[in-house]
């Protein structure tokens, strides 16, 4: 039975249903297997898509928002592309090629455009990495990322990394990559040209991550399924010859389109770019390369084979675009043509095996899901904060935080990574709250690029979780002396036919639209990725934010580092008695309770513009955001990545643990030299931003007196050991 | 002085060569492509990094076998000048152009980051206009950089002065820590011989630049122009 296949394949009985009127029959197991690749959540977002029309789609800097990758025009005539997206089902099953694939599939969306890939960054989650299995998950996908990424000569500068027990079984791998290309190169998706040739390009087509989209990804997990063979192989080599290959190609001009076989392959190549140009396909898919020659029609319309593209070229023109593909010794062969009555036809050695209308195909049936707020939320936002003491011992509590995997130095990652090849990486990961690369096709500029997403505040507050997540990524890259521009996002969310689900989902959308509209910051580009959960638990919302900003002047860089003895050290905002969702409260008890850290936008633009002021005018040393164990890890940070020591005198009337490791928003720690103050207290005052002076850099020891009473006194070589031992000890 | 870089399929490094060249030293350079067989019109020839032929056997393994590497041989034969870098240096091992060979790092990981390199020996035209026992700050990045040589050929390497460069810690002291992939005495570069090819495993071209965190790497680039003119 065919209703039965479909069902199989993962679709609804209503959407058989409406196959079966598009086509006025039933649909042949080709055919069906297409509607029911592109029709699927990871393709087509049936669930999703009403609510991401709430994004805005401009800003300040000009941007194109854009289905493989969108992006912002850093000045006239030059774009950075960049877009994210996860991979988390893939990676839980086979963790180094899921997330090696990962990165081969968001490069190939960078470079389909015509841009050069330069940059790629991971935002990754697991389980409690005491547990074995999230040790292997941690291992195997920084070995995938490391695998695929350095052979293909791409760095991977930033991202994050963090654990916690929900993610168990479900971690969270999600890859951004950013690239650059001159506007008037850049190349479309959309199919054009009656007549004019459909060629395949790359790696021969098999059987592997058949389904992967429609059953993997759409799909929560099982227990104990067997998932394997829904998982892609990489092979970076091909993709590196394959980068080389199609940005040499785009330069001939005869490329009318071209798009990336991801997701549902062939079938969503083909198909997506008919849709997008109103034409019609005829494609004969026993020209198809494959690997194995008994493959059925359908399962070559499925695969997920990597490293492979079809462009639509301009007749004539095929034996140039077909010699530079093999100068690279890769597959290059025309598979049929653009034809004029928009239907989607698949032939094979000559007999039809599929034919539908091709907007059909691209136009899935929309869901406007049911939500409603869990209940949990309500009993987590109460909690009382007055039945916690303050910890005994303030030095205990701050090594305690520094050596949490979660704040701990992330060197053992991207260590494994190159992250400098190309040479433009300015600051380094590690050295500053984002990364930043010049731009040699510039005229003396420079991007900075992060990724961020506190999911604990996300589980307890989502709308307000979501905001922080873009209002955090803008002010990293302000910390780095960039002016955010533009966001793409990775939204990683349960089962969204759940209502309380779906709830979460709705509001980090609504938060980061709104937060976006504030910040005029447009998302350019994105992906969500649903149905992470399992028969156990859901995961926390994540709503990664994937952030690029820009340096007018790439010299006027800043990282975090403390760099002269003797300079002020000074917060820029407020301190509120804030401890919910802390990592401390987490560490220390064990809770995730409590609402998340209040965000005032006006605050935090104010601190956010006074910042950036001070830092194109040069007057900063260094600065660095406060984030996850608040202000006394944001110093600590400062003292041990520049090898200095600081005497802090605080004065406050509110609780000491939640003075020094509260997790307020909207506050930045800066250092300078003395006689620059004067210049920062008047750029403060023109913003508004309040400003505190907190002690200065000297010696070797970190001090903190609060109210005259000293409670932190540490050697900062030893904290830097912990710190930057922490995760590596965790792995042997 | 005139350049050729390499280009074999899966070369990653070649582009930050060249534009180190090209830009920052105004050299005349030129992209050879790995089907090609002749370098004579060149004066010295750069074999950068990354994963020729997607490393797939053993590291540059494959890559000895490319057309180019003939004329990389002629070349060296006329007494001219060849640096390897990374997966260059893979390659130069391979083609036995130097001695030795090189296993996975003893940590098993990839390893990027910067490192300590103290110059050994300022008698080769890549290192002549840097300090003896200077120690330049320059990164690696690789999977494969682990140096071995048997006892007779470290005997040699020593006795005629080819160890170029060692990692050292930051005071230039050779210790375990300081070594970042378990290589035999912590050599970090070697040349041959007759003193025309340099094998070095970290990446000058990545710190040639102010913008960059170090521009120690720009001293073996400007010893070898120091030497045309």
């Amino acid at each position: 039975m065919m209703l039965d296949k479909a069902l199989a394949l993962g679709m609804k009985e209503k959407e058989y249903e409406k196959v079966v009127s598009i086509l006025g029959r039933a649909p042949t197991e080709t055919e069906l297997a297409m509607y029911s690749v592109e029709w699927s959540e990871h393709c087509g977002y049936p669930r999703s898509r009403p609510l991401l029309k709430l994004f805005p789609k401009e800003g300040k800097y000009s941007a194109q928002v854009g289905e493989d990758a969108g992006g912002i025009e850093i000045e006239p005539g030059l774009m950075i592309v960049f877009k994210m997206e996860s991979h988390n089902h893939p990676s839980q099953v086979e963790p180094k090629h899921g997330a090696a694939t990962g990165v081969g599939g968001i490069v190939r969306d960078i470079f389909t455009c015509g841009a050069r890939p330069i940059a790629c960054l991971d935002s990754l989650r697991f389980g409690d990495l005491k547990t074995p299995l999230a040790r292997y998950l941690f291992h195997g996908v920084v070995e995938g990322i490391s695998f695929y990424g350095n052979c293909i000569g791409v760095p991977t500068v930033a991202g994050e990394v963090g654990f916690n027990p929900c993610y168990r079984g479900n971690c969270l791998v999600g890859v951004m990559s950013v690239g650059v290309v001159r506007t008037a190169d850049i190349v479309s998706g959309i199919g054009k040209g009656v007549g004019n040739p459909v060629i395949y390009f790359g790696n021969s087509t098999g059987r592997d991550g058949i389904g992967g989209c429609s059953i993997l990804a759409s799909h929560e997990f099982g227990e104990g399924e067997e998932k394997r063979p829904t998982v892609q192989i990489g092979d970076p080599f091909t993709e590196k010859c394959l980068i080389e290959a199609c940005l040499e190609a785009l330069k001939t001009g005869a490329i009318v389109s071209l798009k990336d076989m991801g997701a549902a392959g062939l079938t969503c190549t083909t198909c997506e770019q008919a849709a997008a140009g109103g034409v019609g396909m005829e494609i004969d898919i026993g020209k198809v390369p494959l690997r194995e020659a008994d493959m059925e029609s359908f399962e070559i319309m499925m695969s997920e084979s990597q490293e492979r593209m079809l462009g639509v070229i301009e007749k004539g023109r095929e034996a140039e675009i077909i010699s530079i593909l093999e100068k690279w010794d890769l597959n290059g062969v025309v598979i049929g043509r653009v034809t004029d009555d928009g239907q989607m036809r698949v032939l094979r050695d000559g007999v039809i095996v599929a034919e539908m209308p091709a907007a059909s195909l691209a136009d899935p049936p929309t869901y406007y899901l049911p939500s409603e707020e869990p209940s949990y939320l309500r009993d987590v936002q109460a909690f009382d904060f007055s039945t916690i003491c303050e910890p005994d011992d303030f030095d205990e509590a701050l090594r305690t935080l520094l050596t949490s995997p979660d704040i701990a130095h992330k060197g053992w990652v991207f260590e494994q990574y190159d992250h400098m090849v190309q040479t433009n990486t300015v600051v380094l990961p590690g050295a500053g709250d984002a990364a930043v690369l010049r731009i040699k096709e510039s005229s003396g500029k420079g991007i900075a690029v992060t990724t961020d997403c506190n999911s604990r505040y996300c589980f307890l507050d989502p709308y307000v979780g979501a905001q922080i997540a873009v209002a955090e990524a803008a002010r990293n890259v302000v910390c780095v002396g960039a002016e955010p521009a533009g966001i793409t996002d990775c939204l990683c969310f349960g089962n969204p036919e759940k209502p309380d689900r779906f709830y979460p989902f709705k509001r980090a959308v609504e938060g980061i639209a709104d937060a976006c509209a504030f910040f005029e910051l447009p998302v350019v580009s994105g992906n969500v990725s649903f149905y992470n959960e399992t028969v156990e638990s859901g995961i926390h919302p994540t709503p990664i934010i994937g952030l690029v900003g820009v340096l007018e002047d790439v010299e006027r860089r800043l990282t975090m580092a403390f760099r002269n003895e003797g300079d002020l050290v000074i917060l820029l905002g407020d301190s509120l008695e804030e401890l919910g969702g802390s990592e401390h409260l987490y560490l220390s008890r064990e809770l995730e309770a409590g609402k998340p850290p209040a965000l005032d936008l006006n605050k935090e633009l104010s601190v956010q513009r006074c910042c950036l002021r001070a830092a194109q005018a040069g007057l900063l040393s260094s600065a660095h955001d406060c984030s996850e164990g608040g202000l006394a890890v944001a110093i600590a940070e400062s003292c041990m990545t520049g090898g200095h020591g600081v005497a802090l005198r605080l004065e406050s009337h509110m609780r000491r643990d939640a003075l020094l490791f509260g997790e307020t928003q909207s506050r930045i720690v800066v250092s300078m030299l003395p006689c620059r103050l004067p210049a920062l207290q008047s750029i403060a005052a023109e913003c508004s931003t309040p400003l505190t002076l907190l002690g200065s850099v000297e010696g070797d020891r970190l001090t903190m007196m609060v109210n005259d009473l000293e409670i932190v006194n540490q050697l900062v070589a030893e904290l830097d050991n912990l710190w930057r031992g922490a995760i590596a000890c965790l792995m042997k | 002085m005139t350049f050729a870089v390499l280009v074999f399929p899966g070369s990653n490094c070649d582009m930050d060569c060249h534009h180190v060249l090209s830009n920052v030293l105004r050299q005349p350079v030129d992209y050879v492509f790995h089907h090609e067989t002749d370098l004579s019109k060149f004066d010295c020839v750069v074999i950068p990094g990354g994963f020729s032929y997607g490393d797939y056997l053993r590291c540059g393994a494959v890559a000895r076998f490319s057309p180019v590497m003939q004329a990389v041989q002629d070349h060296v034969a006329a007494g001219k000048l060849v640096i390897g870098i990374c997966n260059g240096f893979q390659v130069l091992l391979e083609a036995g152009l130097l001695p030795g060979a090189m296993v996975r790092n003893d940590c098993q990981r990839f390893v990027c980051k910067y490192v300590n390199l103290r110059t050994e020996s300022t008698d080769t035209p890549f290192t002549r206009r840097i300090n003896k026992d200077a120690v330049l700050r320059i990164p690696v990045a690789h999977g494969e950089g682990c140096y071995y040589a048997d006892e007779q050929t470290l005997r040699e390497l020593k006795e005629k002065d080819q160890v170029v460069f060692r990692y050292v810690s930051p005071e230039g002291v050779v210790t375990p820590e300081a070594n970042p992939n378990g290589s035999v005495e912590n050599i970090a570069g070697i040349c041959n011989a007759e003193r025309n090819v340099l094998g070095m495993m970290p990446h000058p071209e990545r710190c040639s630049e102010d913008l960059l965190t170090s521009v120690d790497g720009r001293s073996i680039f400007e010893s070898l122009l120091a030497g045309s003119v």
